[in-house]
């Protein structure tokens, strides 16, 4: 299984199978956003903040 | 021997349409890249990066961004889906309106006013409850519904002290007493392919501020006053929402650009992304012309 560190609290978060590079994630344990920024080896970041000019 | 097919997707993050489209795209066999606009830069020396492309989808979240590529694209003769003049037009509420109301497609009642007394006048003479909306904004952000002079007062000030030089063009419109729901429609060239009514207890019905999807059947009205929205904006692959008033019946609140369907697809059963990239082949093939 494809674990990485929620750099926010340390907590082990689990990559499903299908998960894409640039995807964003919950963080179980503390509720952040996460981006994946790399899946071998397994590995997230904090996402950016939305921004103003943000939408569809 | 055909040339093969080059596409590029711009991109700001893998939401889930983002990976819908990608998988459209693999599942095609076309050559395609994946253009992360924090990673990009364009060398107006040098767009031979750019114009390997035979299309590009502009899927970026930011909609700064994603006008800027499209207007270097397009000076470069890249085709894009959608084009810098249809994103300006729709990532602006105040140049959407004006294109509505230069085809006639029906829309609440809107002014726009630069000042906190301009604005106040034309509050007082619509009445109220009126809507306040940031000329350029998405997801539901940052509109204010004001019942009274009190507030008007108080929303104008702050937008005029605390927001950007866009705050202060203020875009108005009359409040319409919708069913609790609105309706989210979907365009594809001149076809409305699907949508769902949007509905929700809060006056504000977007998916993103947790209004709940239900499919809404296209009918003729719905696809005539869409198409006629989408044609006045300079069509391509586009999201009109439209807002039933119990009186005027249909009205075009807004038309959206990179528009969201996580709701819409497994609501309706659409292949949406499919959809968008038969259009996207079709652009990149010259079938569908869209740089004049």
């Amino acid at each position: 299984m494809n674990t990485a560190v929620c750099p926010e609290c340390e907590a082990e978060v689990v990559l499903e199978a299908g998960t894409e590079v640039g995807e964003i994630i919950v963080c179980g344990d503390c509720g952040v956003d996460l981006e994946v920024i790399s899946l071998d080896p397994p590995e997230v970041a904090l996402a950016p903040m939305e921004e103003e000019d943000w939408g569809e | 021997m055909v040339p093969r097919i080059r596409i590029g997707v711009l991109f700001s993050r893998v939401r889930v349409e983002e990976k819908w489209i990608f998988a459209a795209l693999e599942q095609r066999g076309i050559d395609y890249d994946r253009l992360d606009d924090r990673l990009i830069y364009f060398d107006l020396d040098n767009p031979g990066p750019w114009t390997q492309y035979d299309a590009v989808l502009e899927r970026s979240i930011s909609f700064a961004r994603g006008l800027y590529a499209l207007r270097v694209l397009n000076a470069w003769g890249v085709p894009t889906v959608n084009t810098a003049a249809v994103a300006e037009t729709c990532g602006d509420k105040l140049a959407t309106s004006a294109a509505l109301a230069r085809a006639g497609v029906p829309q609440p009642r809107t002014v726009a006013a630069y000042t906190v007394e301009s604005a106040l006048d034309a509050i007082e003479k619509m009445g109220y409850p009126v809507v306040i909306k940031p000329v350029v904004g998405s997801w539901g952000r940052l509109l204010a519904k004001i019942n009274d002079r009190d507030a008007a007062e108080a929303i104008l000030e702050h937008k005029t002290t605390l927001g950007s030089y866009q705050h202060s063009i203020f875009y108005i419109q009359e409040y319409i007493a919708k069913p609790g729901r609105d309706i989210r429609a979907f365009v594809v060239g001149d076809q409305t392919i699907c949508a769902i009514y949007r509905k929700s207890e809060h006056w504000i019905t977007n998916t993103a501020r947790g209004g709940q999807g239900e499919v809404c059947p296209v009918t003729s009205e719905l696809a005539d006053i869409c198409g006629r929205a989408a044609q006045a904006l300079g069509g391509g692959v586009l999201a009109v929402d439209v807002i039933e008033d119990p009186e005027r019946g249909l009205l075009v609140n807004e038309v959206n650009h990179t528009m969201e369907f996580h709701t819409t697809v497994p609501t309706t059963g659409v292949d949406i992304p499919g959809m968008i990239v038969e259009h996207l082949l079709a652009v990149a093939r010259r079938e569908i012309e869209v740089l004049a």
